[in-house]
């Protein structure tokens, strides 16, 4: 049952839309003072937007995201990654919110990224694709917002690098989010978090095939190294308990083990085909670039700089973290909230307990969602 | 309005940022918030963090034996905490925590000196029962009970000045017959507001 007392429903068959945001004549300036266009924005919208725009709630994906966020796109048993959460009667309710979800700058499911064409070439940028920053990734979803002739937000979501988003926003246009949502993210990556994405990196960039990066052309890509990038990052987003409870020590489709060093042990079978079937949807470039925007945010870094950005935002938050995650473990988001408080920034936090660590944020995690849902509730009522 | 949180909020010049430690369903942040201030509530059970956000009252949910390790030196102009001093762990621990973050305090509790528990100890020889303490031994969740007199010893040894103290009675309203010389023995409960 969903907040607005109608049972949860799917919202069914979704279309993504695409639309060119940054041309030659008015680019995408970056951080870094380098320009890009075009740029071309995959999004879906879900639910109908109110006379006074007062309920739009944007969607901020994570790592590997794209913008199918909920429903599907035909097959009912692969909705989008977190139909969990958006939906009619769902937390995200979208019976009474209009949802805008995009695909964010520099992936590779729609919207401009390293593997999109550069037009100074005729032939895909590659790692000739400038670096940029959370600060970019918001300034497009801007862009997306003022092409649907959208001004203000009720609500930003997003968990893990959708989070880190959100909280970018919100001190970079402090007028523009009336309430942020940040599920299991951080304001920096600890030590641990880099090095794991550099392993990932180094995976990719020492494949053979990797070629610098101009795999396109030769039809054979760094799968070997996304592959290995993609199951060491899922081993980081389970726990060690759900991985005991999932797999054990069982092996893959029989009684004893085989006792070689082929696939053996389940979580190894599992592994793998999350390795495999990431090859089917991911660029591995995109994979080096959006770690490494993980890898450089460093949100609260500039004490003065903070005070005067959180002396003007108007956003109240809801952080959310999760007891078992151990990639964005609750001392992440107690590092926002504290500085959040000491800036009398409205802050609500809870830490959810849920046995599925880091993954849990994309889970049906009834506490988790009945906060969420009493959250946009109340957040509705204030508009009315 | 609970009635001690009436005396409370008289206390609460408008426009202060007020932390409310142990702030339950948030209805008193609510009514603060209502008046002008700048609130923020630390409870720790699941169904009140859940009434609160329902209110639109900013809350952590944490607990406060373990200290407000997420809230900076003097962040607060008054930090709250009624009637929940008795059901702390760490009664002391959380004085000074309360001292460290806010520069005012306003902390309310039942008076277990009050003449009807020692008369119904004295009596019956059971523990007593009360509208300010309404739970059996067995399932109360005030496991720190203490008299005036004692709160008043701690509060000094904490370093904290008594600006101000309100007596209640038995139904957490102001109690205005009992002179404050006799106030351990007759005042069902005291709402203190400190300084450093």
């Amino acid at each position: 049952m969903g907040a607005s007392g109608t049972p949860a429903r799917s919202l069914g068959l979704v279309e993504t839309q695409r639309v060119v945001l940054f041309t030659e004549d008015n680019p995408l300036v970056l951080d870094s003072g380098e320009t890009l266009a075009p740029v071309e924005v995959a999004y879906e919208t879900y639910g109908e937007r109110t006379a006074s725009d007062d309920n739009v709630v944007v969607i901020c994906h994570a790592l590997t995201g794209d913008a199918n966020a909920a429903g599907h796109h035909g097959d009912p048993t692969h909705p989008g990654w977190w139909d969990t959460l958006i939906g009619p009667g769902k937390p995200v309710d979208t019976d009474r919110l209009f949802v805008v979800s995009s695909n964010l700058l520099g992936g590779c499911q729609g919207t401009t990224g390293p593997s999109s064409i550069n037009p100074a070439t005729g032939t895909p940028y590659g790692l000739q694709f400038p670096l940029f920053t959370v600060s970019d990734l918001v300034k497009v979803q801007r862009a997306l917002l003022a092409h649907l002739g959208i001004t203000h937000v009720l609500a930003a979501v997003g968990g893990s690098l959708g989070g880190m988003q959100v909280l970018q926003w919100a001190l970079d246009y402090p007028d523009e989010v009336e309430h942020g949502i940040v599920v299991c993210a951080t304001a920096r990556l600890s030590a641990q978090n880099i090095a794991f994405s550099a392993v990932a990196r180094a995976a990719i960039m020492n494949d053979p095939d990797f070629a610098d990066g101009n795999y396109y052309a030769t039809g054979k890509g760094p799968d070997h190294g996304l592959s290995v990038a993609r199951m060491m990052a899922h081993i980081t987003y389970l726990s060690e308990e759900s991985m005991r409870q999932k797999f054990g020590r069982r092996i893959q489709d029989r009684e004893e083990p085989r006792f070689d060093l082929g696939v053996d042990f389940q979580v190894e079978s599992y592994l793998q085909h999350q390795g495999k079937v990431f090859l089917d949807r991911f660029d591995a470039n995109s994979y080096l670039y959006l770690t490494r925007v993980m890898d450089y945010f460093d949100l609260f870094a500039d004490a003065e700089l903070v005070r005067s950005q959180l002396a003007k935002v108007k956003t109240k938050f809801l952080v959310l973290s999760f007891d078992t995650d151990w990639r964005f473990d609750t001392s992440h988001s107690r590092g926002i909230v504290r500085t959040l408080t000491a800036h009398r920034v409205p802050v609500t936090f809870r830490e959810i307990s849920s046995p599925h660590g880091h993954d849990s944020f994309l889970l049906e995690v009834p506490e988790y969602h009945k906060t969420v849902a009493a959250y946009l509730d109340r957040a509705l009522e204030e508009t009315n | 309005m609970r009635a001690d949180h009436d005396v409370i909020a008289s206390l609460v010049p408008v426009g202060s940022r007020v932390l409310d430690l142990g702030c339950g369903d948030g209805s008193l942040l609510e009514e603060l918030i209502r008046r002008g201030a700048d609130g923020l509530g630390v409870e720790i059970s699941d169904d009140g963090v859940l009434a609160c956000l329902q209110r639109g009252v900013p809350v952590l949910q944490d607990d406060i034996d373990k200290g407000l390790d997420d809230l900076e030196d003097d962040s607060f102009d008054i930090v709250i905490m009624s009637l929940t001093l008795q059901a702390v762990h760490h009664p002391a621990l959380v004085l000074r925590e309360m001292n460290r973050v806010g520069r005012k305090s306003i902390i309310s509790f039942p008076n277990f000196a009050h003449w009807r528990l020692r008369t119904q100890l004295a009596a019956s020889g059971r523990m007593p029962v009360s509208p300010l303490l309404p739970y059996t031994w067995y399932e109360t969740p005030n496991i720190r009970l203490c008299s005036i007199k004692d709160f008043e010893a701690l509060a000094h040894a904490e370093g904290f000045t008594v600006e101000e103290r309100i007596l209640l009675n038995e139904g957490g309203a102001r109690e205005g017959a009992v002179t404050q010389r006799a106030a351990n023995l007759l005042a069902a409960g005291a709402v203190y507001l400190l300084s450093r």
